[in-house]
């Protein structure tokens, strides 16, 4: 089975976000394997030790993306991709034109990925991706039952649960409960970090970065607003409730 | 110069931390109270390449090297000191002396179980009247025919209870002193070995310490460990590459403790601000942190110098030595700043200041490290 998981380097959760000059501080901040994806390459490598074949997983980012290639390579993935040709760098639009150019002429079985990337968490690019290619998607999967060419999965949706039948190939996003990802272990790490990647440019990709440029532009970016004290009012119920009223009309605008 | 850890070094070290962090935080204050040796949590760090971390990848090991074994030391530390403890035993002690001395086939048949982490080792050398002065030692190995029979005992000996081989030293010839003294390999399993109720200890207490009786426990020939009469040199060589551990084992304690003290002084309010606002608990924290970072740096400057093959041994005792002091210095300011809550077992705190003792005992006193560092620098 050909199995491929996309799979994005983000920034940790459990770090302090500091911006500055309208930019998310990079600077000594611990980069980690999007969670969504670690499920993705755990769920990646019970398939193949399942049905045989091989994990590929690809990313693109700047060269410390790397780092979370080399992760999953120490999970147990066979082979890493990681386009770092920041012509092809943007928003999920350029993204997902980029692994479809990827995936294109490639034979693969079946997609993985994240159900969200936990910085940016549009959710957009993997069905992008699916739909670009051409193929079934099935998001936010909490359970993959895979036999000859049918696929069953289980997926969150809103708090119900839907069962979705599907045919490979197929692109699916993982969610929390699909598994119990692994740890990477020691000799894992100490392997992957010798193991070569591959480095393809966008002539390789065959694709130019100008003509899938970001569609969308970020504006600003800011932190949200400290949590103020809250305000008790006084008076009789009457009169609070009127204050209430004026203050969620004229001071928060919420009315 | 380059301070930067290599990505080898870096991914060792997030995924230690995200281990301790899911699997032995949660378990660190039980182990304490109850002294139960933490096995399944050994178990698993086996199977992840913890325990044959340093050691090369042909006799099971991960083929990391110093200064990522001391990364994972200090972050297991970090989480709990009984189970770092208990690790950097069983790499620095359990491992080591097979790694450095062992014949090729003693690598084989038990380097590499205990690399791959399926069986622990303990190593023997502490005798009621042979601690500091390991030339004391009273144990003998009288060779009968093609076996060597061991009579003596140990005191002080770490995972002992849960090991399945220990090295043990022992007077071969009286007459050559220090130069009469052989490791020997037994199997705990050997007749006439025994080990005694693990200690009741003032800290570390899910780390296990127990006595050894020797009876006479019969051993083929061949298990001395490299050659006859090198026992002494051969655990002066093993005692060097532990302090590093300790020194990395006592940055951890220290880690956590003035993690703790910073958080608590943040939250505590009196007078009306967060008492990290005064600057008598800020000079405390400005302590804590410039002494966590000179000890840090001295426990990997020592196990650099390791890995380039470069003498280390007033480096490691330097580093030993200022680690577990400020350590101890450390846990006890952390307590200070919790004021009465620090004295309770509510607050891990307590728990830091009771581990972090050993540190200035363990391996060679705080005492005997002035005393190598001394030698080392021509008193």
């Amino acid at each position: 089975m050909n199995i491929f998981v996309a799979l994005k380097q983000t920034f940790d959760t459990e770090e302090k976000i500091v911006v500055e000059n309208g930019a998310v501080k990079e600077d000594g901040v611990r980069f980690v394997l999007n969670p969504y994806d670690e499920y993705a390459v755990e769920e990646a490598i019970k398939l193949r030790d399942e049905f045989g074949g091989q994990v590929t997983v690809v990313t693109i980012g700047p060269d410390r993306a790397q780092e979370a290639l080399r992760t999953a390579l120490a999970m147990g993935a066979d082979d890493a991709v990681h386009i770092s040709d920041e012509s092809l760098f943007g928003d999920e639009f350029t993204v997902s034109n980029v692994l479809a150019s990827y995936f294109k002429g490639k034979e693969f079985d079946i997609i993985l990925t994240g159900n969200q990337a936990v910085d940016s968490g549009s959710g957009q690019t993997a069905v992008r991706l699916a739909e670009l290619l051409n193929i079934a998607h099935i998001s936010t999967i909490t359970k993959l039952e895979i036999s000859g060419t049918d696929v069953v999965a289980h997926r969150d949706a809103e708090g119900d649960l839907e069962v979705v039948g599907a045919k490979l190939p197929v692109l699916v996003t993982c969610q929390q409960g699909l598994n119990d990802p692994r740890y990477p272990s020691l000799i894992g790490i100490r392997k992957a970090n010798k193991k070569p990647l591959d480095t393809p440019a966008a002539g390789d990709l065959g694709v130019d970065g100008a003509s899938i440029g970001a569609k969308a532009t970020v504006q600003e970016t800011f932190l949200p607003a400290a949590k103020a004290a809250g305000r008790i009012l006084d008076g009789d119920n009457a009169g609070r409730v009127q204050e209430l009223v004026n203050l969620l009309q004229n001071e928060a605008k919420v009315l | 110069m380059n301070f930067d850890l290599t990505q080898d070094q870096m991914m060792i070290k997030n995924m230690v931390r995200d281990f301790a962090e899911a699997e032995i935080l949660p378990e660190a204050e039980h182990v304490d109270k109850t002294g139960e040796f933490p096995l399944d949590t050994f178990k698993k760090m086996g199977e992840l390449g913890f325990l044959g971390l340093p050691i090369s990848e042909e006799y099971g090991g991960a083929g990391g090297d110093t200064i990522s074994y001391a990364l994972a030391v200090e972050e297991v530390g970090r989480a709990s000191g009984s189970h770092g403890l208990s690790y950097a035993a069983a790499v620095s002690l359990g491992c080591s002396p097979f790694y450095y001395f062992g014949t090729e086939e003693q690598k084989q048949q038990w380097l590499k179980p205990l690399a791959e982490g399926k069986i622990l080792g303990a190593f023997g050398l502490t005798e009621s009247n042979a601690g500091s002065d390991a030339g004391g030692t009273q144990t003998t190995a009288v060779l009968d025919g093609n076996e060597w029979v061991i009579n003596g005992s140990k005191c002080f000996i770490t995972n002992v209870t849960y090991a399945g081989v220990c090295v043990v030293t022992a007077v071969t010839d009286k007459s050559k002193g220090t130069k009469g003294i052989t490791s020997f390999i037994i199997p705990t399993d050997t007749p006439g070995f025994r080990t005694a109720t693990p200690y009741d200890k003032l800290g570390l207490k899910g780390s296990n310490t127990a006595e050894i009786i020797m009876e006479d426990v019969r051993v083929p020939k061949e298990n001395i460990l490299g050659s006859l009469d090198n026992g002494f040199k051969q655990f002066m060589i093993t005692l060097d590459g532990g302090r590093i551990s300790i020194g990395a084992l006592s940055v951890g304690i220290a880690q956590a403790a003035y993690e703790a003290a910073l958080k608590y002084s943040q939250e505590r309010m009196q007078f009306g601000q967060s008492i990290s606002k005064f600057q008598a608990i800020q000079f405390k924290l400005a302590d804590m942190a410039m002494n966590i970072e000179l000890a840090r740096t001295a426990v990997h400057k020592a196990a650099w110098l390791k890995d380039q093959g470069r003498p280390f041994t007033k480096e490691g005792a330097i580093a030993k030595l200022f680690a577990s002091e400020i350590c101890m210095r450390a846990c006890d300011q952390a307590v200070q700043i919790h004021g009465g809550y620090g004295y309770m077992k509510e607050y891990p705190v307590e728990r830091f200041f009771r581990d972090a003792k050993l540190m200035e005992i363990g391996e060679g006193t705080s005492e005997i490290q002035r005393i190598v560092i001394a030698r080392q620098i021509g008193c």
